[in-house]
């Protein structure tokens, strides 16, 4: 992409685009951030992993300035959030989870008005956004609001862009939207990281895992894991098998009461077995389970070892916290 | 400045994209001017009266003449029986019930006194005691045409007016009004019901408008940019400055047009009156912004705002006739000192040093009511 150079970051290659160290957040009783630290690299594609509820927005509206937190620290671009607010808006892209353009200003008024706020113009910034605003360009008179949540999360993400930030925040940019615009917004998010920017990406869908270049599993406020996808995957420390039988409700109860299981659960049509013993070997584990469930009258069962996926390890981490790193 | 240029184009490409809202607030007030100017008015006019005249003499068809011509009472139903004139004073067919008694002539010349009795229903008070005043009044000119009549007023839920002898009318009372000598009740009225219609553009629809982007969203995504909270606070009240403008504008052309509403004073002062008032109103549909989280809230919180100034403001009520605290209220009211100033530089001329008091207390308030709401927004918002 061209334009790579205006997206360089100024930050030193080793000085990280996003520091957070022990931040708390808290609404009244509830405690949405419970002691975060991670950092993001720059011009790494970084994803922030977990479910709804977990803490992802808060965070993303701590590093946007949007609100302070109870304590810790957390800096962007080497600003800090709390004090150096007004140095960091008009250096990072925001994308919030839910649709907030101007429904009653078309696609051209609200890409125009971002750019004007930020004192620049569509025309200046045309090379940045181009590759991903050219796609609505044809609507460009229609009314944001009548646009497809497809093309509302191009026009979104344009609008983030429009003033070349120095880093991006998406959060939750592909909730809500089909498979195809899933899968082709994250190619654009793969073009813009290749153009050098930084990004930093929520998301509840576990399989987006490897578009990104480190993830961070986050619960409950508090962060289980943070690496490289494959790394995640790594970590799992025991024995994985999948599961597919005709009576899935009734395999699961059997493999509960497995002696050796450590957790079953339901994965899409199967089941993902765990086993506690982690120095079994795979193969072995398969045809013991096999010989266990036809004993117990389960018709032709289904058995085979399995890599484990960010899932796993999500269920694995969030069941038992001993394997958190550190 | 460049920012803020860009704001404000922003919304008035919103309000000019949104017709409904635009029509809200430009046609809707002079409907209401003209359709509350003409029904909101303490002015009965045929009053539906039963005449029960047992006397039947020259004297008492000349006093019912009288109470006709005064175009305030209609005659709709006479007998002699009084039981009859309560049934339908009852069953609401007549609001006013006039007993003549028999020997009302006689009683005149020889005591040159004689009594009336006029019953009123006053389950609408305000409507029993404009019909008594008018009657009073018809009743004493009758009275020094002819020597003496008393009349005794009987509300139908409420007791016999004190039934003083009245004496011969040895003053003569002329009572004149001034600056509107024929107590035109349009003068009194069109003035602060402009004022009340700018209040609400300023108040209700500035606070919907504000609260709208904390809605959708937009307030939030403003706050990742380099606008900053005076930019944007700028950019949301400068259009419903303006448009509270064009409607006062639009409504004095009425006042003019249509009501015939003099314009005694400098109308400039007017403006200088408003453009400091709207400060105030404007002040309050932000602070209001900042408590609502959606347009349903802003909306029933500057109705309930909006009712107190309505009723405190001295608009359809004296605020002399108010108890002591509710007049400090009123009196902490910017309404109340915009009514004020409207009504006397129209209708009576007034002059800059005239009304300096009240402009001064407008001055005062729109600066602290706008300050204060602006700090209250930059601490709650985002």
């Amino acid at each position: 992409m061209t334009a790579t150079d205006a997206c360089a970051t100024p930050l030193d290659r080793d000085d990280p685009a996003v520091l957070v160290a022990g931040l708390v957040k808290r609404f009244g009783g509830t405690v949405a951030l419970d002691g975060v630290s991670f950092s993001v690299r720059p011009g790494e594609l970084f994803g922030l992993l977990g479910p709804d509820g977990g803490g992802k927005t808060t965070l993303f509206r701590i590093l946007t300035t949007l609100l302070l937190p109870d304590d810790g620290s957390a800096r962007v671009l080497g600003l800090d959030t709390s004090t150096d607010l007004w140095a960091i808006r008009s250096r990072v892209g925001y994308m919030p989870g839910r649709f907030s353009l101007y429904p009653d200003l078309s696609v051209a008024e609200n890409l125009d008005f971002f750019a004007s706020v930020f004192g620049t113009s569509v025309e200046a910034e045309y090379d940045l956004i181009a590759p991903i605003y050219q796609q609505i360009e044809p609507f460009r008179d229609r009314r944001a609001g009548a646009l497809s949540g497809g093309m509302k999360q191009k026009l979104a993400l344009s609008c983030a862009l429009v003033h070349r930030p120095d880093i991006l925040f998406l959060d939750e940019p592909t909730t809500g939207v089909d498979a195809v615009s899933r899968r082709e917004f994250w190619d654009l998010l793969a073009g813009l990281r290749a153009g050098g920017l930084t990004i930093a990406v929520s998301t509840p869908y576990m399989d987006e895992a490897d578009r990104c270049d480190r993830v961070a599993l986050i619960q409950k406020g508090r962060i289980l894991a943070v690496d490289t996808p494959a790394g995640i995957v790594d970590r799992h420390p025991l024995p994985i098998l999948r599961v597919a039988t005709p009576d899935r409700y009734r395999s699961i109860q059997l493999l509960r009461s497995y002696p050796h299981a450590h957790s079953v659960y339901p994965f899409g049509e199967s089941l993902h077995y765990t086993d506690a013993r982690g120095d079994v070997d795979p193969a072995a584990l398969a045809s013991e389970l096999r010989a266990y469930l036809d004993r117990q009258g389960v018709l032709q069962p289904e058995v085979e070892p399995i890599r484990a996926g960010i899932e796993d390890c999500f269920m694995a981490l969030m069941d038992d916290p001993s394997l958190e790193p550190e | 400045m460049r920012t803020l240029k860009f704001l404000l184009r922003k919304e008035f490409l919103q309000i000019f994209r949104d017709h409904t809202m635009l029509r809200l607030m430009i046609i809707v007030p002079v409907v209401q001017l003209l359709v509350l100017s003409n029904a909101a008015t303490f002015e009965v006019r045929q009053a539906r009266t039963y005449v029960v005249d047992l006397d039947n003499s020259s004297a008492s068809r000349g006093l019912v003449q009288r109470l006709v011509a005064s175009g305030r009472f209609d005659v709709s139903a006479r007998s002699s029986s009084m039981a009859l004139a309560n049934e339908a004073l009852l069953s609401r067919d007549v609001s006013v019930i006039l007993n003549v008694p028999a020997d009302f002539e006689r009683d005149l010349v020889r005591a040159r006194q004689a009594p009336v009795q006029l019953v009123f229903n006053a389950e609408d008070g305000a409507g029993a005691a404009v019909l008594q005043s008018y009657a009073a009044r018809i009743i004493s000119g009758y009275a020094a045409e002819l020597g003496q009549l008393r009349p005794t007023f009987t509300t139908l839920e409420g007791a016999t007016a004190a039934p003083a002898v009245v004496a011969a009318p040895r003053i003569d009372l002329r009572t004149r009004g001034w600056y509107n000598p024929e107590l035109r009740y349009y003068d009194y009225m069109v003035p602060g019901i402009l004022v009340l219609l700018v209040t609400i553009v300023a108040t209700s629809i500035a606070a919907m408008n504000v609260v709208r982007e904390k809605e959708i969203g937009t307030l939030e995504q403003l706050n990742v940019t380099p606008v900053t909270k005076s930019q944007l606070i700028a950019s949301k009240l400068l259009p419903f400055w303006i448009i509270a403008l064009v409607d006062l504008t639009i409504g004095l052309g009425v006042a003019k047009l249509v009501f015939d509403i003099p314009m005694r004073g400098s109308l400039l002062l007017v403006f200088l009156a408003a453009v400091l008032y709207l400060l105030a109103a404007l002040g309050i549909g932000l602070w209001i912004s900042t408590v609502a989280e959606t347009q349903q809230q802003a909306m029933f919180i500057s109705f309930a705002i909006n009712m107190v100034y309505l009723l405190m403001s001295g608009l359809f009520t004296p605020i002399q006739s108010m108890p002591t605290w509710a007049q400090w209220i009123a009196e902490l009211s910017p309404v109340k000192h915009f009514i004020v100033i409207m009504r006397a530089v129209l209708v009576r001329g007034a002059s800059i040093e005239a009304v300096q008091v009240p402009l001064i207390a407008l001055a005062a308030y729109g600066a602290i009511v706008l300050t204060m709401a602006a700090r209250q927004y930059s601490k709650t918002v985002g």
